[in-house]
């Protein structure tokens, strides 16, 4: 009883989902140049680009699978793949790098174990490494979600973890 | 709906508002009105300004005081380091690191009974017991606001704001009063050079747009800034987006264009929605739109998210993402401003740039040309980061010394260590040294060197930083970016790295070095974009400013700043450990072993070089060796 409720509701999440996806593709459909707009907002709805929506795309607006994936996986932004509940985004841009990133990233890769571009075995996290997020005053700074981390020293890194467990 | 009359009355309105954002050197007892100006960029976002602005309001109302005081959230103020910062006008008493507990006591001791909160005032501002405004520190004294103007002292998220800060009065006297190319004839006499890394000048690409004899032409503001490190162009949209809109719009006029673009990166959430809002803001007060103040002048801007990958920052390569397609350059000529976006003549300027236009058009090309050297005028924005005390962005005329940026207003090195090299331009820049500290900052100039002006991160680097390492990330960098469409940039900047990786992990020889350089060369010749153009550029200034280092990898096995990991090890002093077994127990490899209050050691064989010992250890017993 209770499961059938449950993915009841999954259903109805998944065609909400798809109704958002419908409204991006007839927002952008008339301009020129739709395709990486209405990627980023599939992204924006699933986390990722889930290969059957990416198919209404192709149909919706007229371009080959081929086409949308060679534009997908140009782009670092873009991903093919689920990620996990949280997405831990490292800065390696140059002011972080040089206070000592590389160090915060290895520690994060230890306490998470797992490598960059790697999720956690229970799904809790994706580890990645992105280019400057643009708040480089705060060096060494990492995002978690929406929540920007900065000045992290190495020994951070459990304690900041802890809170999203 | 608004139209001249309204804006007139509504630069009145707010001009009187604004007038209370300054420091007046009124005495403390004689203030009536304060303005209490939150930073509200990214930095100090992150560190919960928003929530002191609710506690900031709550304790004004439990106080009775709105009258007195009103709360601003602006853009960023350059120290994001000492963030979240709040600066209290007339006075110009400049807090940092402020929380949420500081704010029933400060919203107290100044805002009612006039007295400075001490415990959360920056310490520089402190001198001989007096307590200056924040102007007269190192770090403001020698900068010249124009790009950054409104940054910190209007709301951006109000465009009466903008328009009480004489915004869109250039528009307007662009639109009412010249021709376009009176215009145009202003930007190429005011010398504005392209801050988004090519340097060209501005009035110059604009010319060639107006010229052609096309229906339909193109604006693009390329706020992708790929640049890591630098965040001037993201705090320019976080703190004063209509600056970039205006601009924008005098752009479509003076080359005939009624459709502009923004190309930002999706990785600027805060950057994005202000600037969305703006346009909103601008689109209702029929500032964008058709026939903009009556004048029959149309002009609208769609917002375009990028999606990470820094070589659409080239502006071919841009051009395409817009188009829809994979972000590629394609040979120039046929030059953007002849043959852009979807085939029609396009210019395509940095937002920095674009955040002077309004000023050159009010204040005139001369004085614009007065400021900054011969052949590079005005100002640039620098992002200092790195190993440096005032880490921050400033805005500096050119023609600066290196030394006045790094050691006045970036307050030198932290932590008693020796400054090393300074690198400017990003990837495609180069690492200058102490003998070019006093070198003048310009483009030619730094070009002369070896490195280059870029869109403007200067990153400063200490004793610890090691210069082969330094080019070895670069590489990466490029090496990752390089969108593969030519082959010495995709597999050039590739065997570059991996002779990079040989010598950093000490298995590198003088031969290898030589073929660093010439590779190199090589690369720099034959690539299509500036991006394999420049790639090699750290590689070059580095192998001649910094070439012992080298070769005390290559020769010695050595990395003297410490920082290889193939080259160093850990080790513990058994004279400072003090048997406290804190190390072991952090060691995610179980390489450390040891009776309690007895020295520790390390197995090397098991050690990975995670560096946790070396931070946990309260004694300093940890070296590396
Ligand atoms: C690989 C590469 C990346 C670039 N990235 C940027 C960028 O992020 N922002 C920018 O304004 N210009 C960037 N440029 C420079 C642009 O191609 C272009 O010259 C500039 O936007 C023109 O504007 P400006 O004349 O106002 O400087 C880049 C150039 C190259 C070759
Ligand atoms: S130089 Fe590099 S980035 Fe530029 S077009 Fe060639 S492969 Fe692409
Ligand atoms: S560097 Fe890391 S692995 Fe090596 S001994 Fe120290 S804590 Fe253990
Ligand atoms: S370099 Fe990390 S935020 Fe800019
Ligand atoms: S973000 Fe607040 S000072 Fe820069």
């Amino acid at each position: 009883m209770e499961q059938q409720a449950s993915s009841c509701v999954g259903v109805a999440e998944a065609d909400e989902k798809l109704m958002k996806v419908q409204s991006a593709i007839s927002q952008f459909k008339m301009i020129k140049g739709a395709l990486i707009p209405v990627l980023h907002e599939i992204q924006d709805i699933y986390g990722y680009l889930p290969e059957p929506v990416l198919q209404i795309v192709s149909a919706e607006l007229n371009l080959p699978m081929s086409e949308i994936y060679g534009v997908a996986s140009f782009y670092h932004f873009f991903s093919l793949t689920p990620k996990g509940e949280n997405v831990v985004h490292l800065c390696l841009g140059t002011a972080c790098y040089i206070k000592g990133a590389q160090g915060i990233l290895d520690r994060l890769s230890t306490e998470l174990k797992v490598p960059v571009q790697g999720t956690t075995e229970d799904n809790k996290f994706t580890l990645e490494a992105t280019r400057c997020l643009g708040a480089c005053g705060l060096a060494p700074v990492m995002t978690i979600g929406e929540k920007v981390h900065g000045r992290l020293a190495p020994n951070n890194i459990p304690v900041i973890l802890k809170e999203y467990k | 709906m608004k139209l001249l009359t309204d804006l007139e009355a509504i630069r009145t309105l707010t001009q009187a508002r604004l007038d209370n954002r300054r420091i007046t050197g009124e005495s403390p007892d004689s203030i009536s009105f304060r303005s209490v100006m939150v930073c509200g960029g990214t930095g100090c976002t992150s560190s919960d300004s928003n929530q002191i602005i609710a506690k900031l309001n709550q304790e004004i109302a439990g106080h009775g005081i709105q009258r007195q005081v009103e709360v601003v959230r602006t853009g960023c103020f350059g120290l994001c380091e000492l963030g979240p910062v709040v600066i209290v006008y007339p006075e110009g008493i400049f807090y940092s690191r402020v929380e949420v507990q500081d704010i029933p006591k400060l919203v107290e001791t100044h805002l009612l009974q006039g007295k400075p909160y001490e415990k959360k005032i920056y310490e520089k501002t402190k001198q001989d017991g007096e307590i200056l405004n924040f102007e007269e520190t190192e770090f403001y004294k020698k900068q010249v606001r124009i790009a950054l103007h409104n940054c910190g002292v209007i709301d951006p998220e109000n465009i009466d704001e903008y328009i009480g800060s004489d915004g869109y009065q250039a528009l307007d006297k662009v639109l009412k009063t010249m021709s376009r190319q009176e215009v145009i004839d202003t930007m190429k006499q005011s010398g504005l050079r392209g801050r988004g890394g090519g340097g060209f000048n501005t009035g110059l690409k604009w010319e060639f747009a107006a010229k052609q004899d096309k229906e339909q032409k193109y604006v693009i503001c390329n706020a992708d800034e790929g640049d890591p490190g630098a965040f001037m162009d993201r705090s320019i949209l976080e703190g004063n987006p209509h600056s970039v809109i205006e601009a924008m719009a005098i752009a479509g006029y003076a080359i005939g264009s009624n459709q502009g673009f923004i190309y930002v990166r999706a990785e600027y959430p805060i950057a994005v929605q202000r600037f969305m809002k703006a346009l909103e803001q601008a689109r209702e007060y029929e500032l964008l739109g058709d026939n903009i103040l009556g004048t029959g002048f149309s002009f609208n801007i769609d917002v375009r998210l990028g999606a990470g990958a820094f070589v659409c920052g080239e502006e071919t390569a841009l051009i395409h993402s817009i188009e829809g397609h994979r972000g590629m350059p394609t040979p120039k000529p046929p030059f953007p401003a002849v043959q852009g976006l979807w085939g029609q003549p396009t210019i395509i300027n940095n937002v920095e740039t674009l955040a002077n236009v309004a000023q050159i058009i009010l204040k005139g090309a001369p004085w614009y040309a007065s400021i900054g050297t011969e052949k590079s005028k005005g100002t640039k924005v620098f992002a200092l980061g790195g190993k440096v005390v005032n880490t921050g962005l400033v805005e500096v005329p050119m023609g600066i010394t290196l030394r006045e940026v790094i050691f006045e207003i970036g307050g030198g090195i932290p932590g008693g260590k020796k400054f090393k090299a300074v690198q400017t331009g990003g990837p495609s820049g180069g690492c200058l040294t102490e003998e070019h500290l006093d070198c003048t900052i310009d483009f030619d100039t730094l070009t002369s060197l070896g490195s280059m002006m870029g869109s403007g991160g200067m990153i400063i680097m200490d004793e610890d930083t090691c210069m082969v390492d330094v080019a070895r990330f670069y590489l990466d960098f490029t090496r990752d970016e390089s969108c593969g469409k030519c082959t010495p940039c995709r597999i050039g900047t590739k065997r570059l790295l991996e002779l990079l990786d040989k010598i950093t992990e000490g298995k590198g020889s003088l031969d290898d070095l030589e073929k660093l350089e010439n590779l190199s060369v090589q690369i720099k010749n034959a690539s299509l974009c500036a991006l394999g153009q420049t790639a090699p550029n750290p590689v070059l200034s580095t192998i001649k400013y910094f070439r012992e280092e080298y070769l005390a990898h290559i020769e010695g096995h050595k990395c003297p700043a410490g920082v290889c990991k193939s080259l160093i090890s850990y080790e513990i002093d058994p004279d400072l450990c003090r048997g406290c077994s804190l190390c072991a127990k952090k060691c995610p490899t179980d390489a450390i072993s040891g009776e309690l209050k007895e020295p520790f050691v390390i197995d090397t064989a098991v050690c990975i070089k995670c560096g946790v010992c070396f931070d946990v250890c309260k004694f300093e017993a940890v070296a590396i060796v």
